[in-house]
């Protein structure tokens, strides 16, 4: 089957990302497929790629990132939406350059893009999975 | 492109935290796919329509005029649960009166809102291809 998971809510302080990402990584072991992984709200955090959990925890960032989920052309496919990112200091290296700011996060085994993602996911994929409250 | 059925749920109110407006934006965006869209109000997520908002003391963007543009967008199918406003002592003479005009009906102007009961909207969203919960 073809997945398409939208993740609304941060790393650490709430579940969502972490059981979003057990079933992404179940999917993918149980032989289906992940189009993409949609981070909105303050799920765009789960992108940053500055993220240093303590050594005996989990890293929400590098899990996301070890799932290699891509496009046919290599293309990441974990899309952070550009305005939850961008309002959330979340930033690419083109958006820093655009906006003048001296840094970015985006983790590269991720890609900033807007919300049209999402819904062309909930449209291409046989089932949408939403996680968060 | 393939039309499917997404339904927006709303559960939350407008303010206090950001999934009201940021649901709105998705909606505004998927209005440019052309699939058939319908929004769900239940819960709290009732208050995101009620008439007469105002958020000057708040600080925030009072972005509650923007479901009026809806209309404009082919979204017409706003389901309110009765058993919410119920709950919080609403009626549907609370609610903003968002209207969209008939193309089929010499663009007559309709009512966007339907109260609905918490049973006829389980029927409405097991109709669903994709409901996505805000």
């Amino acid at each position: 089957m073809k997945f398409a998971i939208q993740v609304n809510e941060g790393p650490y302080q709430h579940q969502a990302a972490d059981t979003a990402f057990q079933f992404a990584k179940a999917a993918i072991e149980n032989g289906h497929e992940i189009m993409r992984v949609f981070f909105y709200h303050d799920g765009v955090n789960n992108a940053s790629r500055f993220t240093l959990p303590p050594q005996d925890d989990r890293h929400v960032v590098n899990n996301w990132a070890s799932l290699d989920i891509k496009d046919a052309e290599g293309n990441p496919e974990l899309v952070v939406c550009v305005a939850a990112a961008l309002r959330r200091g979340m930033l690419d290296e083109s958006e820093a350059s655009k906006n003048s700011i001296d840094g970015n996060n985006i983790h590269p085994a991720f890609r900033i893009s807007g919300l049209g993602q999402l819904i062309e996911a909930g449209i291409q994929c046989d089932r949408l999975v939403v996680f968060g409250d | 492109m393939a039309t499917k059925k997404f339904m927006y749920l709303n559960r939350r109110s407008s303010f206090g935290t950001v999934y009201a407006i940021e649901s709105l934006e998705v909606v505004l965006i998927a209005a440019a796919f052309e699939q058939d869209v319908s929004l769900a109000f239940m819960d709290d997520g009732v208050y995101q329509i009620v008439e007469g908002q105002e958020t000057d003391g708040i600080g925030m963007k009072n972005f509650s005029k923007t479901f009026h543009a809806l209309g404009d967008y082919d979204i017409n199918k706003l389901y309110v649960s009765k058993e919410s406003l119920e709950e919080r002592g609403l009626s549907e003479s609370d609610l903003m009166p968002l209207v969209y005009e008939d193309e089929d009906d010499d663009w007559e102007e309709k009512p966007s809102i339907k109260v609905v009961t918490n049973d006829e909207l389980k029927a409405i969203m097991s109709e669903q291809d994709v409901c996505l919960s805000f």
